[in-house]
């Protein structure tokens, strides 16, 4: 099969960028999506150019490196897919493909199809974790987790941190991926004592970086290559609600290495 | 070169325990000046980092990727073992250290590998500690899988992605550190080179890769978590940006590279579909605990598997080891898929694949039942394959995927350069010739969470650290010699592409230092490794700068590596006359067809030292004593 290739050129964060038409050929229906841009990379270099630059490791969707815009749709066009495992037969022969990089303030390209994610590591920083020093764990089976809990908190936890949600949102928000890990640790006994602290450090971190409100759209879960349900959206905001109108606010610990 | 392995003396149960007891400690506020850095940002590096930071060293952290998180430990299916007995079937840290010695084919440290046994059973409290979601029974205990290669159920598991849930966990801890200023985190950073200065490993080189400048970071000791070579084949299940770059450079500094050719080829990856493959993809070895792998009795039948009679079907692991059945170790349930394909029997358009059949066990289960347990990773073989495997058998074939050799490390996974520590799959020590499934993740936080952090404070307790500075000649002179190797791959401008190099190199390599091996194959090899990297140097074509963000130079910069380290895995295969685990040389097998050792000859650890780019490496032996385990045949059966 043959297709015909719009991908988004852009040399550097401070360069204007643009659409450029690549014709690729003598393509196979079980190539994966990211293979047909090795194969045009292949092409450009033998034609001396520069290849498409974009973010990609496992291909196998679970390490969420790779992420494109691809005929509008983050990941393209395959429930529960991402790029990488998104596979040519879903593409009629002779189609047309426009690939762009995320868009939002807080994601700032750098070159082509690859954008800074970075702002997704300092929410964590800000709070998305479970304070458990080396060393000091109780026996594995002293703490009892209801397996619906653990499920669920599982269905949450399996975010890869792609950012197709933000690249969904209207507003670039970054709700659903504070969500999955707000629920993940605060669905677990583990979770508790930290819960109301971690649910406003990084709801005040998210707003810092630059990422939009949440006003319900439910793009980020159409977007989700992990199928991360906006019910988790709904129990953030229950915590955070919880956490701000307690009578006691949640104590400012150190978060260091003590 | 001298391989001091430091095992510590006393009855094998005791060792760790009075080793730990006996070791130097550096005072809380004394941990406060020094900087350690670490390598790789998965399960071994993260978790080292932060438990490293949480005992109040500053820590610099490296990592190629974009983010931590996403280091290749993130892609592991399966599980982690632990020698808990919580299913009551008899298993203890005797029974996982001795599983884990006999499905190495006996060539892994036995001390080490107690160690491990001993350590498993805190990572799992560790790690349920930070959250990480296990499977649960409906009782809130903790659930449990059988894998390959043992009698018990000790694996624990979060779904068909462990390796994420564990990864994230340590991504967290260290997170937790960065947001307290106790750990630097440099992600799209790689390094190029180890600097060692009086003999003592301080710092390293590395190109910041969104910006293209080198630099130098110094410190007090340096870990190396960066991770297998399984990518030296090309196609693996290993992330694209696997390499054997960190480690390489190392070696080629005076880190002694112990069992190179010891490299696992998994049985259950999907096959690959044609040429455009950029790499290959896993199916967990869990799926063999309810599939049943099969191929058809008769040679070059095309008919559909569901038209294949039960009595045309030959399901060879249950036939030729009734005990383990499916579940063979790797080694052995791949070198069997092999051979009953090259015997013409092997399915799918390429003739290139078996059967992995779940027909049997959706009847016993129910649909749901397996769905659950199994969903996800039907909807990848389906996703990739685009057939639907409650329907009709998956089509599996072995692929490399995880590589054993590594630095080698003494007792205290310190390598032969001082202050130089390997922790992780880049290291060689505890898995012999062979890793059974769900060790690896065991291994990586063993080393970070529990081994390291104790054994670096000996380390600095008592080195004359002499006070570095990134201006002093050894560190001048290692930037220069790096980015110098950089300038010179882009000044190639040949005409073939860096991955049509690596492609060939790959192919050479699974064809020759593959499954099977043998003596001519491999002499072959290393020649034209050595055409091949000539090649290479005259022919490649790098597009860009190197002042930017250049992926086809980073690769570059792999896969020249790659071509330099292929000679001596090639060199170690040719070298080992025996047949043990992963490594089968065609020349030693038992008259059924399995491995056959030669403890007498060969029942050392082979670390290799570098003595110059295509000349020969010098080989160091560190005999293998066992004290509890007795060797024997590996017997299956």
């Amino acid at each position: 099969m043959h297709v015909t290739l719009h991908i988004w050129r852009q040399a550097g964060p401070a360069t204007r960028g643009g659409f450029v038409r690549y014709d690729v050929k003598d393509l196979s229906s079980d190539m994966s999506f990211l293979e047909v841009l090795d194969v045009l990379n292949e092409q450009l270099t033998s034609r001396r150019e520069e290849p498409v630059a974009f973010d990609h490791d496992c291909r196998e969707g679970i390490c969420g490196a790779c992420g494109m815009v691809i005929n509008g749709r983050p990941h393209g066009p395959q429930r529960a897919t991402t790029a990488c495992q998104l596979h040519m037969r879903h593409f009629p022969d002779g189609a047309e493909i426009w690939i762009e990089p995320w868009r939002a303030r807080a994601f700032p390209v750098i070159k082509d199809l690859v954008v800074d994610r970075s702002a997704f590591d300092r929410i964590i920083q800000a709070g998305g974790f479970i304070t458990a020093r080396t060393g000091s764990a109780p026996e594995a089976n002293s703490i009892l987790v209801p397996k619906r809990d653990a499920d669920l908190a599982m269905d949450a936890a399996a975010c890869i941190g792609c950012g197709a949600c933000v690249a969904a949102c209207p507003n670039a928000s970054a709700m659903l991926f504070v969500a999955a890990k707000v629920s993940h640790l605060g669905l677990l006994p583990q979770g508790q004592p930290e819960r109301a602290s971690r649910v406003v450090k990084m709801v005040a971190h998210m707003d810092t970086e630059g990422f939009g409100a949440c006003t319900n759209h439910g793009e980020c879960m159409a977007a989700c290559p992990k199928e991360i349900s906006i019910d988790f959206i709904a129990r953030l905001n229950r915590d955070y609600l919880k956490a701000t109108v307690a009578p006691r606010p949640p104590t400012e610990e150190f978060t260091g290495a003590a | 070169m001298e391989l001091r392995a430091k095992t510590p003396g006393g009855p094998l149960e005791q060792k760790w325990e009075r080793h730990r007891s006996e070791i130097k400690l550096v005072n809380p506020a004394n941990k406060l000046k020094y900087h350690v850095i670490v390598v790789g940002s998965g399960l071994a590096g993260a978790s080292a980092a932060a438990s490293l930071a949480e005992l109040g060293y500053n820590v610099s952290c490296f990592c190629f990727q974009d983010s931590p998180r996403r280091a290749h430990s993130i892609a592991a299916q399966g599980g982690i073992n632990a020698a808990k007995n919580y299913q009551n079937d008899g298993d203890s840290v005797f029974r996982l250290c001795y599983d884990t010695i006999k499905g190495g084919d006996f060539r892994a440290r036995e001390a080490n590998v107690y160690r491990l046994a001993q350590i498993s059973a805190n990572i799992i409290d560790q790690c349920v500690a930070q959250g990480v979601p296990f499977a649960r029974e409906y009782g809130g205990l903790l659930a449990n899988r059988s894998f390959g290669g043992v009698q018990v159920s000790r694996t624990f598991y979060a779904r068909g992605q462990t390796g994420q849930q564990l990864l994230l966990g340590a991504y967290q801890a260290m997170a937790r550190q960065i947001g307290g200023g106790k750990v630097r985190m440099f992600p799209r950073t790689e390094m190029l080179d180890v600097v060692v200065s009086d003999g003592q490993a301080r710092g390293v080189v590395v190109r910041d890769l969104v910006s293209g400048k080198i630099g130098v970071h110094a410190a007090d000791a340096v870990v190396l978590a960066t991770g297998g070579y399984a990518n030296v084949y090309y196609l693996s299940t290993n992330a694209k940006g696997c390499n054997v770059t960190a480690i390489w450079r190392a070696h080629k500094r005076g880190a002694a590279f112990a069992n190179p050719c010891f490299t696992q080829i998994h049985p259950t990856c999907i096959p690959p579909s044609g040429e455009h493959q950029s790499k290959l993809t896993l199916m967990s070895e869990s799926l063999r605990n309810d599939g049943r792998i099969w191929v058809p009795t008769r040679r070059g039948d095309t008919r559909p598997p569901n038209e294949i009679p039960e009595d045309e079907r030959d399901y060879y692991l249950e036939r030729l080891y009734p005990s383990y059945g499916n579940l063979a170790p790797r080694d052995i349930a791949s070198r069997r898929a092999k051979q009953v394909c090259d015997e013409g029997r092997g399915v799918g358009p390429a003739g290139n694949g078996v059967y992995l059949d779940f027909r049997d066990a959706i009847r016993r289960l129910g649909r749901r039942v397996f769905a659950e347990r199994y969903g996800n990773l039907f909807e990848m073989y389906q996703r990739i394959t685009g057939e639907n495997p409650f329907e009709a058998p998956m089509r599996i074939y072995p692929a490399p995927h995880y590589t054993m050799g590594g630095l080698w490390v003494d007792y205290n996974l310190m390598s032969t350069i001082p202050g130089l520590y390997v922790i992780g799959e880049a290291n060689f020590s505890d898995h012999g010739a062979n890793r059974l499934g769900a060790s690896a993740l065991m291994q990586g936080l063993a080393d970070g969470y529990f081994v390291l952090p104790y054994t670096i404070g000996d380390y600095l307790a008592q080195a004359k650290l002499p006070k570095v500075d990134p201006g002093q000649a050894a560190f001048r002179q290692t930037e220069a010699e790096a980015s110098g190797r950089v300038e010179k791959l882009l000044s190639v401008n040949g005409r073939r592409s860096v991955d049509a190099f690596h492609r060939e190199l790959g192919r050479l390599l699974w064809d020759r230092c593959g499954m099977s091996r043998n003596a001519g194959g491999l002499k072959d090899a290393i020649e034209k490794i050595r055409t091949l990297r000539q090649e290479f140097w005259e022919d490649t074509f790098v597009a860009g700068r190197g002042e930017d963000l250049n992926q086809s130079l980073e690769h570059a910069g792999r896969v020249a590596d790659f071509m330099e380290f292929a000679e001596l895995m090639c060199h170690d295969a040719l070298h080992r006359e025996e047949s043990c685990g992963c490594h089968f040389r065609e020349e030693y097998e038992t008259p059924d067809g399995e491995a056959k050792r030669d403890d007498e000859r060969f029942g050392y650890v082979a670390a290799w030292e570098f003595t110059g780019v295509g000349s020969a490496p010098v080989l160091h032996k560190e005999p293998l004593e066992f004290e509890a385990v007795r060797l024997a045949q590996r017997s299956y059966t």
